[in-house]
């Protein structure tokens, strides 16, 4: 996969991800205007399908609302890529359907706005400039998962 | 030797003995998902295309977030969630007048001690106070939960905090919980379990052990957890009728990290913008302040409404201040109109509203504007949390709340 990277920085809590106020909205599509405009009023508009996040640690702290990755899916995140992830967000996000990728060190090597490539199978991102970095590469389950886009496309698909 | 949440788990999961890092299926005995997250889970619920969900009697849906509605499409949700409680015959509902989830599963006997609790709601970890394994989940999750009656969880290894020292006059449980929270920042106790023990917590109320089990989210906490004693005991035999079990950690337990606190000399505490972790003594903060919220599962409950009170008494909430005062449920605010709390608010300039999360989460009633202050009782300050992303949101006790109000900028309780 390749795609730009938009950078974000430490503990990027879920009211950045979509506030608190648009969570009477359910669909993907209400929710993503809003995606982190906390931060950045335009990310909707500028971040295109297969986009990545990168971001440093504690992605996804605070509330357990699964608004928050349907806003990521919504602008088309491919994947979040982070130093760490927070726990609750971790789960709805591979629920879901939105891959979450640790990778330490990742906000060293890549900048706003590089063009970053990502390979699931080998669990190595290559940033702008040719460096590498490896994840821990997700289990085959949850590449299911996430490849029929959340758990309970997966559930259905297995009956 | 197991910790509290291994042993919880372990019965739940009906093994003999689990360990921090084992995956199991826990069988779960309380689901509660509000007005907000509600709506998610009913139609993942839906999806998954399962007619009955596992147990009516185990499923609580309280409507607290934005009671009473405020708009068509809150209006809608509502909607949702009452017809998803009459089909499936929910039997625990609590419609616009009831008052906050974490206040009221408790206060109604829901939750006891030996429990597994999940609610689609984060600070679902407030629940650990009564000696249960309470955690936050999504809205798939919950979803899973409805259907099969249980989920998969990791087991946590336990950060337990060994809390000593007598609180000084003007300490609250609300300083404790944020001086640790700016001790080990807001991903110290990531995927942990965080238990509350010691002296301090031995002493403290059910009401200020929630204050401690509710932020344990704000430092990445899985759930909050005080091991049951004869005030849990007393508490819970008034208000369930349902079989409990109390469960204590073995010191000596591999996956038991402990962290020695000594609070005698502590100091108010306010969290500043814009992370939880962003802990100051009061003393040390020289700010402004345009609204004041009293409420939440933090602090709404009788015991703050009271502090908070004895301050605000024959005094004035400052001008061009707002000061908004919203018990955390119809039990708290009963009490507090029988002990004449409720007109010390009004007469002093307060405004007080009906049981709800109010401003906490900037999606109801006081919402902030660009620049300006909030000096709230509740646990979030992330930017944008309460209405604009360029307001300020500063978090404290009850008491330095209303002393705040007094003074149009946030100050020590006298």
């Amino acid at each position: 996969m390749k795609g730009t990277a938009w950078k974000f920085g430490n503990d990027i809590d879920t009211d950045i991800i979509v506030p608190g106020r648009y969570l009477i909205y359910t669909d993907e599509e209400r929710l993503s205007e809003h995606c982190m405009e906390g931060l950045d009023a335009e990310f909707n508009e500028k971040c295109k399908k297969g986009d990545f996040i990168v971001a440093g640690t504690n992605f996804g702290c605070g509330s357990s609302r699964e608004h928050a990755p349907i806003a990521l899916k919504g602008v088309g995140v491919a994947a979040v890529i982070a130093e760490s992830f927070a726990r609750i967000f971790y789960r709805n996000a591979t629920n879901v359907g939105v891959p979450l990728l640790e990778a330490p060190g990742i906000t060293k090597i890549v900048e706003d706005g590089d063009e970053i490539e990502v390979d699931m199978e080998k669990g190595c991102i290559t940033s702008a400039n040719g460096e590498t970095i490896t994840f821990k590469k997700l289990p085959p389950f949850m590449l299911e998962i996430l490849e029929q886009g959340g758990l309970i496309e997966y559930l259905k698909n297995k009956k | 030797m197991p910790t509290m949440s291994e042993k919880i788990l372990a019965k739940a999961s009906g093994k003999n003995q689990v360990e921090a890092g084992d995956i199991v299926i826990a069988n779960i005995d309380v689901a509660m998902a509000h007005d907000l997250t509600g709506p998610l889970s009913v139609e993942s619920f839906e999806k998954i295309g399962t007619e009955k969900v596992w147990d009516s009697s185990k499923i609580v849906i309280p409507f607290d977030h934005q009671v009473p509605a405020d708009s068509i499409d809150s209006a809608k949700n509502h909607m949702i969630m009452r017809k998803f409680v009459k089909e499936q015959g929910i039997e625990n509902f609590y419609d616009v007048n009831a008052g906050v989830c974490h206040q009221i599963l408790p206060e109604l006997g829901h939750v006891v001690p030996g429990e597994v609790v999940v609610g689609a709601d984060s600070h679902t970890c407030t629940h650990g106070a009564l000696g249960a394994f309470s955690t936050g989940i999504g809205s798939t999750d919950m979803a899973m939960v409805f259907s099969e009656g249980n989920l998969w969880f990791k087991v946590p290894e336990t950060n337990r905090f060994n809390i000593t020292g007598k609180l000084k006059e003007n300490v609250y449980a609300k300083d404790v919980i944020l001086n640790i929270i700016g001790q080990v920042s807001v991903d110290g106790s990531t995927y942990k379990a965080c238990e509350f023990a010691g002296q301090t917590v031995s002493d403290m109320s059910i009401s200020d052990r929630m204050v401690l089990c509710n932020m344990a989210i704000e430092m990445g906490g899985k759930t909050g957890l005080v091991e049951p004693d004869k005030k849990t005991i007393n508490y819970v035999e008034k208000r369930s009728n349902k079989p409990y079990k109390v469960f204590k950690t073995d010191l000596n337990s591999s996956s038991l990290n402990i962290i020695d606190i000594d609070v005698s000399d502590l100091e108010p505490q306010v969290a500043c913008p814009h992370h939880v972790d962003n802990v100051k003594p009061v003393s040390e903060v020289d700010q402004e302040i345009d609204q004041v919220f009293l409420g939440s599962c933090t602090n709404g409950r009788l015991s703050d409404l009271r502090d908070a009170a004895k301050i605000l008494k024959g005094n004035k909430v400052a001008n061009g201040v707002r000061m908004l005062v919203i018990p955390a449920s119809k039990e708290i605010y009963s009490k507090a109109l029988d002990e004449g709390l409720l007109k010390i608010f009004v007469d002093a300039g307060a405004l007080v509203s009906a049981p709800c999360c109010g401003p906490c989460l900037g999606g109801h009633t006081g919402i902030i504007g660009p620049d300006e202050v909030s000096l709230s009782t509740s646990n979030r300050n992330f930017k944008g949390r309460q209405g604009s992303p360029d307001g300020k949101v500063y978090l404290s006790s009850a008491a330095v709340a209303a002393a705040s109000a007094i003074e149009g900028k946030i100050v020590v309780p006298e």
